[in-house]
Order: C-alpha cells, then structure tokens, then sequence
C-alpha cells in the first residue's frame, strides 16, 4: 500500500512548550491509524496541524504524494480532509441542519441538505433528525452530526479526536462499526485517544507521542495494553488495591430533590434520593450532561435547595450556602480545574486560603494569617507531591495534573466529613490519576464519606463501593461495584433500567 | 439486583432513551404570553389617549417618528449581540451620528448627505470599539462605557457652533393616493425617506439573520465562536462587521433624533436612548419582530407621557397599567404554562387593579410633570428586571458567547 498521508519531520513549538517535534508516520488509504499519548503529548496539536488549524514552525506533509499546506480548514476540508472534534464544534441553538451547513463550503438548499443527511446516514446506520436542534441532544447524537458533516463531504482522511470520551459503551461500539465500515471503504482514519483497550481493538496501526516526539509505533493488536500503556508513559503503572468496605451511619442524605434547570439546555434534576455512609466510597457515574454539573452545585451549596432535601451529619442544610457546608465538614473539589476550582492569577498560597479559610484558622479577627496560610499550601505541596517552583506560583502556571493534585489535596488535608468531588482525574496524567485515586481511598479508609461524579467508568469501578447512574437528571438505586458488567452500567447510562433495582445493603 | 436485558447495542434503542425532555427547549413556546402583554400595554395606552380626547391617528404618526431612532439602535445592536459582542457604547454613537448628520446636512443642505455622514460617523467610532475589543482583547464591558463618555463629549465639541440653527427638512414622500387614505396614510405613509429606510432594514436583517448563509455564519459566531473558528470561520473580521453594522445603525438613529424627530442640535440630546435602545434588544429577546414591536412600546410610552399630561391623566393611572400589566401577564402564563405560582397570583392582581383604578376614578391627584417625563426610563428599568427574573426564558434566544472574549489560540 502507498501512503495517502504522509508526515515528514512536523515540528511546532509555543512559547515555553515544544508541542510537536519532528513528528513523522504515514497513513495509508483504508487505514485506521491511532495517535497514540497521554494529555499534553502534543496529539491535539499535531491533528490540528493537518486540519489546518495551526501552521506548522517546520516540516512537510504530503497528500497522495503532493505536498499539502492547508492555510485553514476549508481548504483541508477541500483537500479531503474532515475532523471530529474532542469537544464537539456544534452550535446548540442552532438545528442538525444549519449545524451541517456550516461545515461545508457549499451548502445546497435547506430542502436538499434535509434529504442528503438523512440519506448518507441512512446509509452508514447513523440516524440523525435534521430538524432538531443541537442543544437537545445527547451526546451519541451530537457526535453523529458531527461524523455526518464529515461524511457530506466525501472525506479521504477523517480525524477523530478523542472520540470516545463521552460515549456509552453501546454508543462506542456503533461508533466502531461505522468506522470500520469507512475504512472498507477506503477512508484513512486518524483515531486520537489514549484509550488502550479500545486502540487495541480497533486500529491497524499506532504512532505513539510522548512530550511531543514520537517514541515508538507498533501494531496495537500485537501488544497487551499493559505494553502500550508503558510505552505511552514511559514507567510502570501501579493500581490502588481493592479493599475491605464496612460502611458506618448515613453521613449525608439528599430526599427528594428537584431542582429546575437554570439554562436552556440545563437538566432538570428530579426526586434524587441518595444516601452516603462514613467510609464509603459512591460513584456517581453517567454521560455528561445529564445532570453532573448541577447536582455538584447542590452538593457545594452553589444552588441552594429547600432546607429538608439534604441532611448532612444529622442537621438539615438544604438551604446553607458553601461557607457553612465547609464549616460543617461538607467538603467539594468542582470539575472545573480553573476558574471554579481555583483562582487561575492567584498564587497556590491564595488558593489554599480561599477554601481553608474556616477549618484550618487562616484568618484572624479579618486578617489573613499569611504564615499559617503558606504553611498548609506548603503541607498540600508535599503531601501530594505537586510539582511546582512554591506557594507564590499562579495557579495558572501549573499543569493539569499538578494542579488536580492541589486541588484535591486542599479538601483532603482539611479532614472533611464528606468529600464531593467531580472527575477527579479528567484531563490528568496517569501518574497524577492514580496519586489522586490512591489518596481519594485513603481518605474513606479513615472514615469520611467520599461522593465522587465521575464519566470514566474504569476509575469508578476501580475505587467506588457502590455506585449510581445519573441519567436525565434521575439518579439510580446504589449498586454494590463488581455486581454488574460495563455492558450493563452502559445501558443504565443510556436510560434502559426504569424501574429502582433493589438497594444494596 | 436487576437482571440486564439482552439488549443489543442498537443505535435507535440508546438513542431514544438518552433524548432529553423536547417539551422544556423547544422555542417560541412560552412567547405568547409576552406578546399578549405588549400588546395589552399598547391597547391600554391607546384607550387612554382616546378618553383624553387626543387624535388617535396624529398620536399614531407621532408614535412612529419617536420609535424611529429607538428602532434603528435597537436592530443595530441586536446584530452586534447576535455576532457575541455586548456594545454598550450605543449612546454615544448615536449621538455622534446625530452631530455628524445635523453638521453636513447644515452645511451641504442636503439632509440626505447627512444621513450618509451619520452612518459612516456611527460605524467609525463603533470600529474604535471593534479595534480595542476584537482585535486588544480589551474588556467590552469597560471599552463600551468608554465608548458612551467619548461620544457625548466629542459630540459635544463638534456641536458647539450648531445650537440652535434649523437644519433643512426632509422631502416628506408622499406617495400618490396611498398617503391620502385615511387612517392608514397619515400612519405608515406619509413620513420621511429615513422611515422607509428603516422598515426595509428592518426586513432586511430578518431575512440576512434566518435566511441567508452569511445569517448563519454571523449567528453560529455569536452562539459558540470556538467552534466557528475550528470551522474555519474569521470570527474577528465577522465581529467587526456586525459591529460596524451597529455603529452605522446607532449613527442612522441618531441624526432621526436630530434631523427629524426634534429636529435641532442639543448637547446630549439622546438623553439616554441608546441605553433604551440596549433594554429593547433584551426585551425583543434578539429576534427583529419583537425588538421592532419594543421600540413601538417605548417609542409610544415617551410621546404619550407629553400627550397624556395634556389630555389631564393623573399618575395613579399609571399605577393601574402597572398592575394590568401583572395581571394580564400573570393570567396569560397560567394558561400557556400553568404554572402554580402565576395562578395562585392571578386573582388577586386583578382586585388590585380594579381597586386602584376606582381609587385613580375617585381622587384625581396631579404630580409635577418631572415626574412623568420618568416614565420611559422607568419602563426601561421595570422591562429589564422582568425580563431578568425569568432567566431560563432570557437565555433561551441570547447568544450564547454574548460578551465572552474570544481569544485565537494555535
């Protein structure tokens, strides 16, 4: 086979960072082709590249053998060249059908593009109603716009980046069938991710990028994913060993909980009942979107709620805010790294005051307390082994992981009675991943209820006790982990099981 | 523990199921009840003006030249948002459209010339803006109010040797027959140019905004404008357009103010109606037919508080529109939602109403007419913290990047 893409020697470099580096593969027509990196290895970058987002600082690529400069999407996209975005580039008050429009160059009349989407994904199994609007629909649905757009245009080579990450289990495996159906075809497919198993199963080839070079390429079939994991971060993997799970008294209660949406495309929350022990540790699990965000904003006090839906530590606490909570013991890390979590232009030592304030004493009679406040960021720094230069750093200056790492590390060191956190390890290195999860087990080991939200149904069945599926804004009956198969949390994520299975013990 | 069904992995299965509720996003349900409002606000002002013997047709007339600058600011603006970018500085573009126009109308004779030079003054100043907030990353917020205080003292300036002059009038257009017919003629066609003008932006925005491509592309800029530039869309160049759009608008509004409406030169003659202007865009909840229907609200509400001191309405009646107003709105909502609280509030509006409008009947009191000429700025506030309360509703047709910097990364 002749190569239909190849790259020769790509190097991008941003201030401070070297994001790609002499990276070179070739992929050939009909082939599924995985990039293969952990967060920050330059994946994102380099597909930009080819999709003519960002302009390259040196280094070639070739299209059938012609050298190919794309100054901007439309011009790749007319080259052949079509993306799925990670973060899906969809206008929610827009519908399917404009949302199409968009991406192409020549958009035919409303009438015709009604008919032509529905034929191509009639066609590949996608079923895609032009008429709704974007903001309605879940997230499966959302990528199949996307794919559809991409296919409206007869594309040589698709880029998906990260497609998987908000996907059902059910969702990820039509996603596979339609993409191997591409490559039959003759379509290259370019498949970002850092997803072992699924590389494993899907792709022919794999290039793998760490720090923005290219270490090594294989054949992801050949390989366990233990292999491919070392050679994605470079060092050894340890997993956080399953313990003994004796749950105490209820700690934290919601009853009955309903809360309006607050934006359009908001979810309503409704009769979420949810009880957490002492020492337990309840995964939240479920698509994003369906609920997460304003289920944590009740849990931190963000949005306040009738007095008797929650009861924490035998007081009802519905309507207090998060300064109160805190003093309480009701503890929250939000998902939103920076600017929710953290101040980004504030310094780590600020960042430590701003949530410790109350438990750990750092203000006096309204002063700030600046030793004891440079003390505890310092404890958190060391604890959790964040990299950074001190406690006068900008929050905005440390990488995701590390910054997780301090996050985290700020509730934790505070002693909380009940932690709430909401993907603790989203966008984090491995490494930062499994530090963050091994203290998160700690921290229930000694008792305190940890309550985590997460989409990554790998680290909840890897730490959580018990574990519910929030869907549509309904929550599910706790499920004791280990009790059921991925494939069937998938279908409870999507909505399947209506009726409450029994609780468990 | 419930068993797992065997359900296969079939896309229309998971996809029904992870729908969510249609009911709650689809548009244009809950409108109607703001309309019926409007509307009822309008009949009452009319019903009003009847009974205080004034000439419903000439106050009509009148209505439309004062809701003229209004309309023209607000479409403007309304574009400005819908590209994502909150120009808060219309004031002082309209005022400097109002200078610009009277000042080369004065001094060519030629109020069409005018026109010209208080859009293009318009769209340069807002481009100052365009410059500092697009292209600087500059707060918009900040530069917007900046923009406001610059264009009243410029204007200011430039207007010194022009007080109290008279500029040349407008050829009236008179179309024949058309305008001789009665009712209709004095109301909608016997005005200026400027008026046929605005109409045809009027119509003209509504097809661009939900007809044409470069419509959608502008709309898609304001509603999410990372995804726009991962399309490959110039949101930058987009933004300065509508923005200069705007700018041309606001100035067209102004020299209405100065050329037609008044028609003489003041200093900081606006008098806050760029910020009305800014409150019906919201109100219209940046869709052309009902910011046009804003503007003849508050276009209406300003000549009427002149008429109606005239015609001897005491202010308790304004009181009683108030509470008709709640009223009306209140039972429109129970209806179209049922919502509980709007039923549960229904009744005792209306005995409120009625009361207070036996006690307006009974006790004719009169104020002093500073307190009347409030009138439209206080509708401005009431409108904008109604329509703020209801804040799903509000959001539903806001652009959703309004106001955001959009920073080009890679």
């Amino acid at each position: 086979m002749s190569a239909l893409l190849s790259i020769r020697g790509l190097t991008k470099a941003y201030p401070g960072v070297l994001a790609n580096s002499d990276i070179r593969f070739e992929v050939a027509a009909g082939e599924i082709h995985a990039i293969l990196g952990e967060n920050g290895a330059g994946k994102s970058t380099l597909v930009k590249t080819i999709y003519g987002l960002v302009t390259p600082d040196h280094g070639e690529m070739y299209l059938d053998g012609k050298a190919f400069e794309p100054r901007g999407p439309q011009q790749a996209r007319a080259a052949g060249v079509s993306m799925v975005f990670q973060h899906f580039s969809l206008f929610e008050a827009l519908t399917v059908a404009e949302n199409i429009a968009l991406g192409m160059a020549k958009p035919p009349k409303a009438a015709d593009l009604g008919r032509q989407i529905r034929d191509i994904a009639n066609a590949y199994g996608l079923s895609v109603d032009p008429d709704r609007l974007v903001g309605e629909l879940s997230a499966g649905e959302r990528q199949r716009v996307e794919i559809t757009r991409c296919l409206l245009q007869n594309p040589r080579i698709l880029i998906m980046d990260e497609p998987t990450s908000v996907l059902t289990p059910q969702e990820v495996q039509t996603l596979f069938a339609t993409l191997r159906r591409l490559s039959d075809q003759g379509v290259a497919i370019l498949y970002i991710s850092h997803k072992l198993d699924e590389i494993r199963s899907l792709c022919h080839h794999a290039t793998i990028l760490r720090s923005g070079r290219v270490v090594g390429a294989c054949r992801p079939a050949e390989k366990t994913t233990r292999q491919l994991a070392e050679m994605m971060i470079g060092l050894e993997l340890t997993r956080p060993l399953p313990r003994l799970f004796t749950p105490g008294e209820a700690v934290m209660t919601l009853r009955d909980l309903t809360v309006p949406a607050e934006t359009p495309f908001g979810t309503t929350l409704k009769r979420i009942n949810l009880s957490l022990r002492t020492g337990e540790v309840l995964g939240i699990a479920g698509v994003a979107g369906n609920g997460q965000d304003e289920l944590m904003r009740v849990l931190s006090g963000e949005t306040r709620v009738p007095r008797e839906c929650m009861i924490f530590d035998g007081r009802q606490m519905g309507h207090r805010g998060p300064t109160y909570r805190r003093i309480a013991g009701l503890l929250s890390a939000p998902e939103e790294r920076l600017g929710h979590a953290a101040a980004a232009d504030m310094s780590l030592a600020d960042n430590a005051f701003l949530t410790g304030r109350q438990r750990q004493r750092l203000a006096y009679r309204g002063f700030l307390r600046t030793t004891s406040t440079t003390n505890f960021a310092r404890a958190i720094i060391t604890r959790f082994d964040v990299r950074t230069p001190g406690t006068d750093t900008p929050a905005r200056a440390l990488s995701g992981g590390n910054l997780q790492k301090f996050v985290i590390g700020r509730e934790i060191l505070q002693r909380p009675k009940v932690l709430v956190v909401n993907q603790p390890t989203w966008g984090v290195d491995a490494h930062a991943a499994a530090t963050i999860r091994t203290a998160l087990r700690d921290l229930a080991a000694n008792g305190t209820g940890v309550l985590i939200i997460s989409q990554d149904l790998d680290e909840l069945m890897e730490i959580a006790d018990t574990f519910s599926v929030l869907e549509s804004g309904t929550l599910t009956a706790p499920q004791r982990t280990g009790s059921l198969t991925i494939d069937e949390i998938g279908l409870m994520m999507g909505g399947s099981t209506q009726e409450a299975p029994n609780a468990v013990a | 523990m419930t068993p797992s069904k065997p359900v296969p992995a079939y896309l229309g299965e998971v996809e029904k199921r992870t729908k969510r509720d249609p009911s709650r996003t689809k548009r244009g349900k809950t409108q109607w009840p703001q309309t019926i409002v409007t509307l009822t606000a309008i009949l009452a002002l009319v019903v009003f003006a009847l009974w205080g013997g004034l000439n419903p047709v000439l106050l009509a007339a009148s209505i439309m030249v004062a809701a003229m600058p209004l309309l023209l600011a607000a479409l403007g603006e309304m574009v400005v948002e819908k590209s994502g970018v909150l120009n808060l500085g219309v004031e002082g573009m309209m005022i400097i459209g109002a200078i610009a126009g009277f000042a080369i109308a004065v001094e060519t004779g030629s109020p069409l010339l005018g026109l010209v030079a208080a859009a293009v003054a318009g769209a340069a100043l807002s481009l100052i803006f365009g410059v500092l907030t697009q292209v600087l990353l500059a707060n918009q917020v900040a530069t917007g109010l900046a923009l406001t205080l610059f264009g009243l003292g410029l204007s200011a300036l430039i207007g010194q040797p022009y007080s109290g002059i008279k500029p040349p009038a407008f050829p009236r257009l008179n179309i024949p027959f058309l305008s001789d017919l009665p009712v209709i003629g004095p109301i909608l066609l016997n005005h200026d140019l400027l008026m046929y003008i605005t109409f045809a932006l009027l119509a003209l925005t509504w097809w661009f905004l939900y007809r044409a491509r470069h419509g959608l592309i502008l709309r898609s800029v304001g509603e999410n404008h990372d995804a726009a530039h991962a399309l490959g869309y110039n949101v930058i160049v987009i933004r300065l357009m509508a923005i200069a759009f705007g700018g041309a608008c606001a100035g067209l509004g102004g020299a209405a103010l100065s050329l037609i409406r008044v028609p003489q030169w003041t200093e900081g003659m606006t008098a806050g109606a760029g910020w009305i202007a800014l409150a019906i865009v919201v109100f219209g909840a940046w869709r052309p037919g009902r910011v046009a229907l804003g503007a003849f609200l508050f276009g209406g509400v300003t000549v009427l508080q002149l008429n109606l001191q005239a015609a001897g309405l005491t202010p308790l009646w304004l009181l009683v529109l108030g509470l008709l107003l709640f009223a009306v709105n209140s039972t429109a909502k129970s209806l179209a939602e049922s919502t509980p609280a709007h039923t549960r509030a229904m009744i005792p509006l209306w005995i409120a109403t009625l009361i207070m409008g036996m006690i307006a009947t009974t006790y004719p009191i009169s104020i002093q007419t500073q307190y009347l000429s409030m009138t439209p700025y206080l509708c401005t506030i009431v409108v904008l913290v109604v329509m703020s309360a209801d804040r799903l509703r509000a959001n539903l047709n806001a652009p959703a990047s309004l106001g955001r910097t959009f920073h080009r990364t890679g």
